[in-house]
């Protein structure tokens, strides 16, 4: 594929993103802080999202499987996840963390259940379009560094 | 000279999110400040030279060297020492207090803003922070800098005292601001060129 076609299908993969509501405007700060001297700032932040947002589910997994449920415990990692979505600009799992929380406050273990669920499929949905967009921006760098060659 | 301001100008940052120590970091960077990130309100105080139990800074120890810090900002919620009891322990100690303390949350409480702002904060950011919210730390970048030129023309001389903030305002006003020139657009990459 060309490098001007990987460019357009990356492209009109992120719009997509931005017109379903994954990312939001935050997304864009990331973008307008990746430069010459930082050019792989956004894949890094991404990767470390995906690793950091993972753990926590797990976490969360795990608490909420509890008879008795430690609900400040929950709430620490939700406030976590729910930072950290809103830092990178994942619009759609922020507003899920924003739910959990609720649920956290009331102490309602079945709406906190249903709440994590939410929060994974948005999170899962988001990853799967990351892992693209860091295909894609792969391949254009290879583009890159062999034209610099 | 007012582009060597900036560039030597060290702010430490304090936030327990590894995500977003590496988001201030750049927006930071970019915008030319020199930058450390810690994860702790205790780390940070280790840096500025202060023990935990101490309000003056320990006798320099061989293994860590005091750096000059000229900003901190600091998250709010962090586990342990938070920012608001940060600001306290700076703002409490005879010879950092007049370090400019900005605090960040992602929570827009205003009893929480006041209460920063109270305890002697200069700023206090929402999160996420913005470029355009660095914007507002140039005042205090002034300030020190006219700070430390009027302390040398007092030494130089006891009777002329002059103030330097309004040519030095002017100074940066004219100049292209850094984060303009970084920002460069273009299609179909992550990189918004």
């Amino acid at each position: 594929m060309s490098l001007m076609a990987l460019r357009e299908r990356l492209n009109v993969l992120v719009n997509s993103m931005f017109l379903e509501g994954l990312l939001d405007q935050q997304f864009r700060q990331l973008q307008m802080l990746q430069d010459a001297s930082s050019p792989g700032f956004v894949a890094e932040v991404i990767t470390l999202f995906c690793e950091d947002s993972e753990r926590m589910l797990t976490e969360l997994t795990k608490l909420l499987d509890q008879a008795v449920v430690d609900y400040q415990k929950v709430d620490a990692y939700v406030h976590q996840l729910k930072g950290s979505s809103s830092s990178v600009g994942a619009q759609n799992v922020k507003l899920a963390c924003i739910q959990f929380k609720q649920f956290c406050e009331e102490n309602n273990k079945e709406g906190c259940l249903s709440a994590l669920n939410m929060v994974k499929h948005q999170y899962y949905s988001l990853r799967s379009k990351f892992d693209t967009m860091l295909q894609l921006e792969q391949r254009i760098q290879a583009y890159d560094s062999e034209q610099q060659n | 000279m007012a582009v060597d301001a900036e560039a030597e100008f060290h702010v430490l940052a304090v936030d327990d999110s590894l995500i977003d120590r590496k988001l201030i970091e750049r927006l930071l960077k970019t915008s030319c400040f020199q930058v450390t990130t810690v994860d702790s309100g205790s780390k940070a105080l280790e840096v500025l030279g202060l023990r935990e139990d101490r309000t003056t800074p320990s006798a320099v120890s061989p293994e860590h060297n005091e750096i000059e810090v000229n900003l901190v900002i600091t998250d709010y919620c962090m586990p342990g020492m938070t920012g608001y009891d940060l600001l306290k322990k700076i703002k409490g100690s005879s010879s950092l207090k007049d370090i400019p303390v900005v605090v960040m949350s992602s929570e827009n409480v205003p009893s929480r803003i006041n209460r920063c702002l109270e305890g002697g904060a200069e700023e206090f950011f929402l999160k996420p922070v913005q470029l355009s919210d660095l914007k507002r730390l140039r005042p205090h970048i002034l300030k020190g800098r006219s700070k430390d030129q009027q302390l040398q023309r007092e030494e130089n001389s006891n009777t002329i005292i002059i103030s330097s903030s309004g040519s030095k305002r002017k100074a940066m006003d004219e100049e292209p601001s850094s984060e303009r020139t970084r920002l460069r657009f273009s299609t179909g990459s992550l990189t918004m060129l």
